[in-house]
């Protein structure tokens, strides 16, 4: 049995500790929202926010994840900056097919949690990591821009 | 008149447009939405057409038997085949729902307005909703195809900003994408594949497979298709690759290393000239001969384009159940019903028992590797009756056997005479097909033998050779015509065989390469006439929208102050995407280093798609396709040796990261009234000749091969 604290829940699970935590999430707790696309921490698909920090899922066991928060994108319109962030990306039309998007929102959630007014390298910090194949980057840094131009 | 395809073979407004109880509109589609926000687009012209708020029309998910069957969603076809069958199926349905009202309320058709649906008389303020006119109608009406349409002056939704349909529901994570299927007693599936496509199954160890049965693991194998299948999905990646490992292989002759331009120039080859129109012809072609006598200036130009990736971020995925007879498949194809036809052909059952619906999936950018797991997934289901199939492709399966983009070469020589006017030009391209990978009837080879895995099946099917599409600016002669104003230019497809990879429809087909050899071409053209890029164009192109995305472009970045750098340098390139569908014109401004990296600073767009109906769409279709292009042009590569492919993650298939996202400034030209242009790729090669151009300004060099990476630039300084 291992617990979970998920978008501030805790959840008691029967699954086999080297499980990665995305398998969790996903299947066990239906919260789909965050994706697999490389399984390999190649492409940010699979970011959650644990402990504030934005974390990719598909290679770390869920065992790594006892006692601490772990928020997907289906808990980030409880977090102020991750709502914020959500709007901004849709008045910015911040994605395409959406494959990657989730993990855009955490990766940009947890920059802007972090630092008010991000510079061209801590952005690219935070979301180097992540891929998209359909172009919304300029997409994504619009609204980026959207959220600090309200940080004044 | 012509007869618009999508209405030849769906005639009737209630194929497209169903008015339900709820005081709700769902638009009918065979166009699917893959990212490209064709929804959205299809959602406003049924609400300008209709005279209904763009909030109340809801795009339905094409499925086979109950949507229209418009084949492929590809080429940048959508909005001319479904848009405007949805324009003219709105508009005659307005017509008809003004004149039923009138009769109801006994006024004057010409008295009556509508308002979101609800239709009134401006005299004496007597109202009727269409869903109450309707409630005891049909709407088997025929598209009336001369219906009238809005003018643009009396536009209420179309080119006005809307939220895009599902944007909130992506942003916020709720999105059900095929793969996020969750269904009673549903098993995760995994193919276990071979290294290479030339490798079969030689002997398995069956202890595995009977191991994995008693710790509930189901194993699947037809020849050497075998797939494994259980109720926790990290127990069947676990479980692939066990089996896997139990497996000895007969690697066949394994893949051919011949260098693929060595092979592209040198392999047997169907050889055919591409006529005015950029359709080819069965006749000789013409060799090439001396430039004329007038020809002051003579210049060649290779261009060499290496196998491309879709790359799709979500590796492909599809859910199949077979119960009672019918099978049942949810995939992200971009042709629900040419595939229904595939896996019914394949597994011999009849067509009716096959019920094919769309799902999103992550973008594709043409036939990827979608249909091919849709097939899996249906070997799978029909192998455990009565339980969902959900099989998902892993990162190295969809980048080791998606079908890839062709490999391309482009041989190109032009004269310009005294007066620095191109009087001679030559343009040879080689390259594998790209539209015959598609499961879809009609075309090279049965249906089913373009599906991945019936290829490994004890019974699979005869690969036919592929034969040369000859229709205009298909394949690889797509844009291998030039917009530009020279006379009797000698172009030339050939259609090389036995080349390593299986090749499908990637976004621009052979455009990318062609453009980007034209455009390079150009531009040497006009250094060596000593004329600006831009003018020199000009002076080539008669085409009046041509010129002004052109001369939009220059203004534009003059305005921007591009060029002001000393340590920037710029190349721009243009084309109309087919010759016929939108006009695309690209600046880029980029940075090469003492390393030779290039950096991309900013770049410019400017594009006329005929009228514009959803601004944010074509900007974000735009700008994407330009990354996308930069991505092909600077990054991107297929590596493989005798052993199969050695690109297998995105650390050996690099793409396009934020570090390198350039800032985008895009410029639409509008032109109400005017037919809808496909827009989805009229980008991409402008984009990779306007990179092409830069590089060249930066460091003098004619890089001839892609990618335009550290390695390809400092080759061809090293052979200067």
């Amino acid at each position: 049995m291992i617990a979970l604290t998920i978008n501030g829940q805790v959840h008691a699970l029967e699954v086999a500790p080297d499980t990665p935590l995305v398998f969790v999430l996903r299947n066990e707790l239906g919260l789909t929202g965050t994706k697999i696309g490389c399984a390999s921490e190649q492409c940010g698909a699979c970011a959650v926010l644990v402990d504030g920090e934005s974390t990719l899922s598909c290679v770390r066991p869920v065992a790594d994840f006892v006692d601490q928060q772990v928020v997907t994108i289906e808990g980030m319109s409880e977090d102020p900056m991750g709502s914020r962030v959500q709007q901004a990306f849709i008045e910015e039309g911040a994605a395409q097919c959406g494959y990657c998007t989730p993990g855009m929102v955490i990766a940009t959630t947890a920059l802007l949690n972090q630092i008010n007014r991000p510079t061209a390298t801590d952005i690219h910090g935070a979301l180097n990591i992540h891929l998209c194949r359909c172009g919304s980057q300029p997409r994504v840094l619009a609204a980026i821009q959207r959220v600090t131009d309200r940080n004044t | 008149m012509n007869v618009h395809p999508s209405i030849a073979t769906h005639p009737n407004v209630d194929q497209w447009l169903e008015f339900t109880a709820d005081e709700r509109i769902v638009v009918h589609t065979g166009k699917v939405d893959i990212g490209q926000r064709i929804s959205t687009a299809l959602a406003i012209i049924a609400a300008e057409e209709l005279d209904v708020d763009y909030n109340r029309i809801d795009v339905k998910r094409t499925q086979t038997g109950l949507d229209p069957d418009e084949g492929f969603t590809a080429g940048s076809m959508s909005m001319q085949h479904s848009g405007s069958a949805i324009r003219l199926a709105s508009a005659t349905t307005r017509h008809y729902l003004i004149d039923l009202a009138a009769n109801v309320l006994g006024l004057a058709p010409g008295t009556l307005v509508v308002d979101d649906g609800i239709v009134r008389s401006l005299v004496t303020g007597a109202h009727v909703s269409y869903w109450s006119l309707l409630t005891d109608k049909s709407l088997s009406v025929r598209i009336d195809e001369t219906a009238p349409l809005k003018r643009p002056a009396d536009y209420s939704w179309i080119g006005k900003a809307v939220i895009p349909k599902g944007l909130v529901d992506i942003v916020r994570g709720k999105t059900v994408f095929v793969h996020d299927l969750q269904l009673p007693q549903m098993l995760h599936s995994r193919v276990v594949r071979p290294p290479h496509s030339a490798a079969r199954i030689e002997s398995l160890d069956t202890t595995v497979i009977k191991d994995l049965k008693d710790s509930g693991v189901i194993t699947v194998q037809d020849g050497s298709f075998l797939a494994v299948a259980a109720t926790d999905e990290y127990r069947a990646t676990k479980a692939a690759a066990r089996l896997f490992s139990a497996i000895q292989w007969n690697l066949g002759s394994g893949i051919p290393t011949k260098d693929v331009f060595a092979a592209l120039r040198s392999n047997a080859k169907v050889s055919l000239p591409v006529a005015e129109g950029g359709a080819p012809i069965e006749q000789p072609v013409s060799p090439l001969t001396e430039p004329p006598e007038e020809a002051t200036i003579t210049l060649t130009s290779t261009l060499e384009k290496p196998y491309l990736m879709h790359g799709s971020i979500g590796p492909s995925a599809a859910c199949a159940v077979y119960e009672n007879d019918l099978l049942t498949i949810y995939t992200h194809s971009q042709g629900v019903y040419p595939l229904r036809g595939a896996i019914a052909e394949a597994l011999h059952l009849p067509l009716d028992t096959v019920q094919v619906t769309f799902m999103p999936g992550a973008g594709c950018y043409g036939h990827n590797g979608a249909d091919d797991a849709a097939f899996d997934a249906a070997l799978i289901a029909l192998a455990v009756p009565g339980k969902p199939v959900l099989l998902k492709w892993t990162r190295e399966e969809e980048h080791a056997w998606e079908p890839y983009g062709s490999a391309m070469v482009c041989e190109l020589r032009a004269s310009l005479d005294g007066n620095g006017k191109i009087i001679d030009w030559s343009h040879e391209s080689y390259g594998d097909t790209f539209i015959m990978g598609r499961p879809a009837a009609g075309r090279t080879g049965s249906p089913a033998s373009k599906l991945l895995s019936n290829r490994f099946r004890t019974d699979a099917p005869e690969q036919s050779l592929a034969q040369p599409a000859m229709g205009p600016h298909v394949g690889i002669h797509r844009n291998l015509e030039p917009l530009y104003t020279i006379p009797k230019p000698r172009l030339v497809k050939h259609l090389v065989g036995r080349l390593p990879f299986r090749t499908s429809a990637l976004r621009t087909l052979g455009a990318f390469a062609n453009i980007v050899a034209i455009e390079s071409l150009i531009d040497q053209l006009a250094d060596a006439a000593g004329v600006p890029p831009v003018e020199f164009r000009l002076q080539h192109l008669d085409d009046e929208r041509g010129r002004q995305v052109l001369q939009s472009l220059s203004e534009q970045m003059a305005a921007d102050a591009a060029g002001s750098s000393d340590i920037l340098s710029q190349g721009i390139a243009f084309a109309r995407y087919k010759n016929a569908a939108a006009y695309c014109a690209v600046g880029i401004e980029l940075e090469v280093s003492e390393q030779a990296n290039v950096r991309l600073i900013r770049a410019w767009v400017v594009a006329d798609a005929g009228e514009i109906v959803d601004p944010a769409g074509i900007t974000a279709q735009l700008e994407g396709g330009l990354i996308q292009a930069a991505s092909w042009s600077l990054y991107e590569t297929v590596t493989y040796d005798a052993n199969g492919v050695t690109s297998r993650d995105w650390d050996t298939y690099p793409i396009l990261r934020f570090n390198n996202v350039p800032h985008v400034h895009t410029l639409l030209i509008d032109r109400p009234g005017e037919p809808f242009l496909g827009a989805g790729e009229a980008v991409g090669g402008p984009t990779g000749g306007a990179i092409a151009n830069a590089i060249r300004r930066a460091t003098g060099l004619c890089v001839s091969r892609m990618p335009f990476n550290q390695n390809n630039i400092r080759a061809a300084a090293l052979k200067q």
